[in-house]
């Protein structure tokens, strides 16, 4: 068993999962008045000061939420209400063609509901946003623009987008930026405050924590409208009994994740530089995608010509190696990839791509594994994609 | 054997795929995704090619422990199965698309991509008997007997194929899906036509044909009886709707004898009209055992759970010839002639082609 899609999900660590447990074992509510809800209280403010100090936030700008994709929603959904509601004439939502689902699919909700309009931005062939796009996009509709967002770094390709730079140029006209760090925390150095960003999403079960449990970081003086009413909890963004023990081993795992950061990135950027290394003297007509260096530690991504995504995924499985298309899926038919698409591959390249993703449990025998069972898989893969009857 | 299960989301195959892992295969379940827009829930007795049912195939396969992917051949089922589907009625015929799907879909590109990804067979949970011996049966299950529309798949189709159900009826196969824990156990038997979603034959097609206003005509006298608005929307051997102005001249039913695209007529007739005593087809098919020389005296059926009669049947490269012992009515161009040899261990499939005449 070869595990190389820690993109998708990664193993929960030791000391988050003790915490998780022994947490889950106490009774209260955070916001109940007595004893076990002050403990618990306690526990959740502690963390909140945990993740706070981990990615240069302020504890009060830490808005505890369901995960990366309620985040997302929150952010774009609400900065984008607020915004709105203030200046009626802010109806634009600004974003790269590369955005996880949770983003695109949240822009795509408010144009066709909330009468919002999208600027989609370019990527150039490596997947990355220039800060000069995102210029030239402000500069023609600065005043109409209610927020802008855009990936840390990217999910499928791995490619490190030059955020500081962006988050200034919406800084200088004005308009609040959002982050979606999902991918990054952890695995380059993350900063809430000294990237200049007004949001950032990050969650738990990418860092060694568990799923279901992540995090807003939300400026004091951005404004958002919730997704969630009822109980007014977190700054009244949003409402909803707190997971005491989820939100105690997100902190755990946040704030490993960050200490540890340039150790695990050093470790194991060298093994996925090996991984790439061995894929390409294997298989020698791979196209290497994403950016070369500014990328994710642990991201390596391929297009293998000739070839299906899905049937190499499929053959791979077989020999237990993980690892992903990276495209989405409806009833779980791989749709082409839309960021390789964005980063001009045609249709063929986008299918043919596969995703592997290291971490924290990586090791050599990982990528021997997938080195053993490549040759043979791309060689049927190769055989399976020559009866497409051509179209 | 490394096998791949194709899963529908339904009992039968659902059944199919956990009796290959008990025989010891090695198997991998694939939900043929087949709509291009695929619809959220299954409505009537549609078997397949909704969401839940792609769902409820994965939870299957999650219970048997196998890996699961869907693939994508909706282009291919749209060119190869609904494409023909229209295209057959369009030119006067009557198409049988379950039989068209196994043999270009199910038993070609899905079994030509298996293959070319390193497995051995293709299992299904249809109800027919495929033994050691190559030879194609019946299912046990008369009423569920699924032959027919098997018949059309050649012997290399054939060898890279496993029916496991042929053994069962189906209430056994329901009664061991619920023992195995599949919750698909209790689901409803799939009936209609896959893509058509309302079950509205007659308007699937008028959508696609759009109207075509033509004459019924009476065999016997030549006359003009009737006017229909498309002659896809009749097939041979139908008394039903034919909304006729007036009636026959011997005041006894009439039934469609024949569609004729080239002047967009339907002919009418009275029932004995109907009767063929001989079928000719084409593109034929013979697996159970080497192509005869001369006639075989067998047993032939002509449309899916139709009647079985006795028949002389000749077979060669181009064609197929049958002499019927006993007339049959509502022989319809399009439908397949199955060529069955009678026998007490599950009636042998001898051959199939497409009826012509």
């Amino acid at each position: 068993m070869a595990y190389l899609d820690h993109a998708a999900t990664t193993p929960m660590l030791d000391e988050a999962l003790e915490a998780y447990v022994a947490t889950a074992r106490e009774v209260g509510n955070a916001s109940s008045l007595h004893a076990a809800g002050r403990r618990a209280r306690r526990r959740v403010e502690e963390s909140r000061e945990r993740v706070a100090a981990a990615l240069g936030a302020r504890p009060s700008e830490v808005i505890f939420t369901g995960g990366g994709t309620e985040s997302d929603n929150l952010a774009v959904k609400g900065i984008f209400w607020a915004r709105h509601d203030a200046r009626p004439e802010r109806v634009r939502v600004v974003s790269s063609a590369v955005e996880h689902h949770a983003v695109l699919d949240a822009v795509d909700w408010l144009v066709g509901h909330e009468g919002a309009e999208a600027g989609w931005l370019p990527v150039d062939a490596t997947g990355r946003l220039d800060p000069e796009r995102l210029r030239a996009e402000l500069t023609e509709h600065g005043g109409r623009v209610a927020v802008v967002t855009s990936m840390w770094a990217n999910n499928e390709v791995g490619t490190v987008q030059p955020v500081a730079g962006l988050a200034a140029v919406a800084a200088e006209h004005g308009v609040p930026f959002h982050t979606d760090a999902i991918q990054a925390v952890g695995q380059v150095p993350v900063d809430f405050a000294a990237s200049g960003v007004s949001a950032l999403t990050v969650t738990g079960h990418k860092l060694g924590g568990p799923a279901g449990v992540g995090a807003l970081l939300l400026a004091r003086d951005v404004a958002a409208v919730p997704l969630l009413h009822g109980g007014g909890q977190e700054r009244d963004v949003r409402s909803g009994t707190l997971d005491t023990a989820g939100i105690v081993a997100f902190a755990v795992a946040v704030e490993a994740a960050v200490k540890g950061q340039q150790e695990y990135a050093a470790r194991v950027a060298a093994l996925r530089d090996e991984l790439v290394e061995r894929v390409r003297r294997a298989v020698p007509e791979v196209v290497f995608n994403g950016d070369p260096a500014d990328r994710l530690p642990g991201n390596a991504h391929f297009s293998f010509p000739g070839c299906e995504g899905d049937a190499l995924l499929l053959l791979l499985d077989a020999q237990g190696i993980a690892c992903s298309t990276g495209s989405a899926c409806s009833a779980g038919v791989a749709q082409p990839s839309h960021v390789l698409l964005a980063m001009g591959a045609d249709d063929d390249r986008a299918r043919s791509s596969l995703r592997f993703t290291l971490g924290h449990t990586s090791s050599g025998a990982d990528v021997d594994t997938l080195i053993a069972a490549l040759p043979a898989a791309v060689e049927r893969a190769r055989r399976a994609a020559a009866l497409r009857t051509p179209r | 054997m490394r096998v791949l299960a194709a899963m529908s989301g339904g009992v039968d195959s659902a059944v199919a795929a956990a009796r290959a892992v008990e025989a010891g295969h090695d198997v991998t379940g694939v939900h043929l995704a087949l709509a291009r827009n695929p619809q959220t829930y299954r409505t009537g007795a549609r078997g397949c090619c909704t969401l839940e049912d792609s769902r409820d195939a994965r939870r299957a396969a999650d219970v048997l422990g196998i890996p699961f992917y869907v693939w994508d051949m909706a282009d291919r089922f749209h060119d190869d199965v609904v494409d023909d589907f229209v295209a057959e009625y369009a030119a006067g015929r009557t198409p049988n698309p379950c039989l068209r799907c196994n043999e270009k879909i199910k038993f070609a590109a899905v079994l030509d991509r298996a293959v070319a990804l390193g497995f051995d067979a293709v299992v299904t949970g249809h109800h027919a008997r495929l033994g050691p011996d190559g030879l194609l049966r019946r299912s046990v299950d008369a009423a569920k007997d699924q032959s027919y529309v098997l018949a059309v798949l050649t012997r290399a189709q054939l060898d890279r194929s496993v029916f496991p159900l042929g053994d069962s009826t189906k209430a056994e196969v329901r009664a061991e899906a619920a023992r195995r824990g599949l919750a698909v156990a209790d689901k409803p038997d799939s009936h209609d036509i896959c893509f058509i979603a309302d079950g509205d034959t007659r308007g699937f097609l008028a959508e696609r044909l759009g109207e075509a206003p033509g004459q019924v005509v009476d065999a016997l006298t030549g006359a003009v009886v009737g006017n229909h608005s498309g002659a896809y929307q009749y097939t041979v051997g139908q008394r039903r709707g034919l909304h006729l102005d007036r009636p026959a001249p011997d005041g006894r039913p009439r039934y469609v004898l024949s569609i004729t695209p080239t002047t967009n007529t339907v002919t009418v007739g009275p029932a004995e009209a109907l009767e063929v005593s001989a079928v000719r087809a084409v593109r034929p098919v013979w697996t159970g055992g080497p192509r005869p020389d001369g006639p075989v005296e067998c047993e032939v059926q002509l449309r899916a759970h139709g009647d079985v009669v006795p028949a002389a049947v000749s077979v060669d490269a181009d064609g197929l010839h049958a002499a019927l012992r006993r007339p049959l009515r509502g022989v319809a161009a399009g439908q397949a002639i199955v060529a069955y040899r009678p026998d007490p261990a599950g009636d042998v499939v001898l051959g199939s082609a497409t009826i012509t005449t």
